[in-house]
């Protein structure tokens, strides 16, 4: 999960590391009181979680409070990049006289953790790291020693900071890294850190990634979900405990397994281009290895919901749960939709392979479920999902 | 033969008085795999399923024999438990645990390291290794296959099953989940090397997904190193950018990751890469049967 720049700068405070001070305005009215706040010459910084907004218009020095309340009312509502701005963060200008760039991150490759710093901060680091890669210091971080003050100096010094720089970096580094493991991020980013006109290293920015296999030791997590953002199907399906993305499609995708899913999603793609319209997968949907009645039937649920789907893909490999057990849930899935009030009418094609695959199969011709189709391969009912949806059936 | 899990190996549990623990001992035994013991602190002592429960790894080895730990435990304590796997030098840990916070792998892979890596790690989030007709460690289903000549390495469970299955006729030396989270013990790299040293082993699969560069460093050791014919596929060409699909690995950031750069990258090196799991099954049947 990322964060915005304002919660990566409040956790950087709490854990001593200087920011400048800032205040969070939905509204351009927000912003000029923010401003008024802060007193002098403040930052209008778009809060969207992607790079480049800089470059994109979505950062702006503003003189006083009505320049401001001008500057937020060109901000807010801007789209970056796919994300539109819903809030901005007034933060005091700071006098900058040097600007260096720092993370910490996953290293997977090497399956360590990296520091990674440049005297050479700013907007144009991606440049920087292309054409002059010696400036930027790519350092290993053993994360079983981590990274004490003179450690800190050393990858500071690494990155070629100044000496005047040398002793606030380290402070600051020291700092980062104590955020970076004990949130359980997978990245934190300062871009820029910068020393300041009076001689202070100060984050000026912040990145962070945080691991969401980690939510149960970091309970505090939970509120940096940005609800607004969240896709109402995802947030319904995650209440439900269900392994959802919502895609642009209109086959809705059931599978067991994430890798078989992604598969699943690719070769309905394939599909679909044969027929008018390319119907694509409407979303992803892992219901995991043991997948029971009510697992089968939420998912279910789910993607009915979807007013775009127009055809259902079931695509089951019976390994751990042998598929005369899966058929049941599916048969039970109809039936306790039904119960609810929200009966199939969608076209089902489903295909079951792997352990017990025939008298699953069996079970559901058996069941005489309208709508339900069952095909032998993963490629042909692939086929047949594209072609229902097509057809808008 | 079969590579890192053979009819000999001596399997305990940690974790196996767990649900999934328990129910995964069962199929392992079931499947004529040699289970031999469990490990729970709490139940040291008692008997579960038929087996002894030991205190520690290190006793469970010193009164059975075991040289295969797999791991059940709770994702909160799958570190310690895989720290003491390492402590206790067993040569084969697997991981099957999902949702083990990428900060705990980091460290118990860096703890193996410093430790002189005596101990090879598969996993986390993984289903396990199965070595057809010899044994099984972990929770891939003992009958979709048989024994055979081909193998199997793969970061997806369904799929490797899928492949299993579909190749069922002619069959497994070994098939190993490496797992798809970000951090893993055993890559794709390691599982080469195995089957390309492996007499029993002819042909191998290799099955990849988005995320990390993982495929195309596989590449480039197949190129320099492995003669066997191999071939893959790679599950996830039509995922959006920036979204994960399922496994925490599974994200493709940027132009990084993507499907078609490792496709790319396998086909460079003479890899035939299936479109589909079922025609990544034909080019493998066609190498089998032309053998």
């Amino acid at each position: 999960m990322d964060l915005f720049e304002h919660q990566a700068k409040e956790l950087f405070a709490e854990y001593g590391i200087p920011v400048p001070r800032g205040i969070v305005a939905h509204t351009a009215d927000d912003a000029r009181a923010a401003a008024e706040q802060l007193t002098g010459r403040v930052v209008v910084k778009a809060q969207v979680k992607t790079g480049g907004r800089g470059k994109a218009g979505g950062v702006k020095v503003a003189d006083d409070a009505s320049d401001a309340h001008a500057k937020a009312k060109q901000i807010l509502g801007m789209d970056i990049k796919g994300h539109t701005v819903h809030k901005v963060l007034i933060e005091e200008a700071s006098q900058i006289a040097e600007e260096y760039y720092f993370s910490f991150l996953l290293d997977r490759a090497n399956r360590t953790f990296l520091a990674i710093c440049s005297a050479a901060g700013g907007m144009d680091i991606e440049e920087v790291a292309h054409t002059a890669p010696e400036k930027v210091a790519k350092v290993p971080v053993n994360p079983i020693e981590g990274v004490d003050l003179a450690r800190a100096r050393e990858i500071a010094q690494a990155g070629g900071l100044p000496e005047q720089s040398l002793d606030g970096a380290a402070a600051l580094i020291e700092k980062l890294w104590a955020v970076f493991v004990d949130e359980d991020a997978t990245l934190v980013e300062v871009n820029p850190m910068i020393l300041s006109a009076d001689g202070q290293v100060k984050a000026l920015d912040g990145k962070v990634t945080l691991d969401e296999n980690a939510n149960f030791r970091q309970a505090e997590h939970a509120s940096y979900v940005d609800k607004a953002a969240e896709d109402p199907l995802e947030a319904r399906a995650k209440e439900k405990h269900l392994n959802y993305v919502k895609l642009d499609g209109t086959v809705g995708i059931i599978g067991n397994g994430a890798g078989l899913v992604m598969s699943t999603l690719d070769v309905v793609a394939y599909a679909g281009e044969a027929f008018p319209g390319q119907p694509k997968p409407a979303n992803f949907l892992d219901i995991g290895g043991g997948a029971s009645a009510e697992v089968m039937a939420n998912g279910l649920e789910i993607i009915l919901s979807d007013p775009s789907v127009k055809s259902v893909f079931v695509n089951v490999f019976g390994g751990i749960t042998a598929c005369d057990a899966v058929a049941n849930g599916i048969v039970s899935a109809f039936q306790l939709l039904e119960s609810r009030g929200e009966a199939v009418t969608h076209p089902l094609v489903v295909r079951l392979d792997g352990n017990n695959a025939t008298l699953g199969r069996q079970i559901l011709a058996d069941a005489g479920l309208p709508r339900v189709e069952l095909v032998d391969t993963m490629d042909d009912a692939a086929k047949r999902a594209a072609e229902l949806a097509a057809v808008g059936a | 033969m079969a590579i890192w899990l053979t009819e000999n190996s001596k399997i305990i549990v940690q974790g196996m008085t767990g649900g999934e623990g328990t129910k995964h001992t069962r199929r392992m035994l079931a499947s004529g795999a040699k289970v031999v013991g469990g490990v729970n602190a709490r139940k040291a002592g008692t008997v579960h399923e038929g087996l002894p429960v030991f205190g520690t790894v290190k006793e469970a080895m010193e009164q059975t024999g075991a040289d295969v730990s797999v791991v059940f435990v709770p994702p909160a304590f799958t570190k310690d438990a895989v720290k003491e796997a390492i402590d206790a030098e067993i040569p084969l840990c697997v991981v099957i645990t999902e949702g083990v916070p990428v900060h705990d792998t980091t460290e118990f892979w860096a703890y193996a390291g410093a430790k002189g890596n005596k101990t090879r790690i598969i996993g986390p989030n993984c289903p396990g290794i199965a070595s057809p007709g010899a044994s099984n460690a972990g929770i891939i289903p003992a009958d979709i296959t048989t024994p055979g000549r081909v193998g199997l390495v793969s970061k997806s469970g369904t799929l490797t099953y899928q492949l299993m299955y579909e190749l069922r006729d002619f069959g497994f030396s070994t098939c190993v989940g490496i797992g798809g989270d970000p951090v893993i013990g055993t890559t794709h790299i390691d599982a080469l090397q195995a089957f390309q040293d492996d007499p029993a082993t002819e042909a191998i699969v290799m099955i990849g997904e988005i995320g990390g560069d993982a495929e195309e460093r596989a590449a480039a050791y197949i190129e320099e190193h492995v003669t066997k014919p191999v071939v893959a596929y790679v599950a996830g060409f039509t995922a959006p950018e920036g979204k994960t699909m399922g496994h925490a690995g599974a994200i493709v950031s940027g132009s990084a990751g993507t499907a078609q750069a490792k496709k790319e990258a396998l086909e460079k090196v003479g890899v035939r890469v299936g479109k589909t799991p079922s025609e990544t099954a034909r080019l493998m049947r066609e190498i089998m049967q032309s053998r």
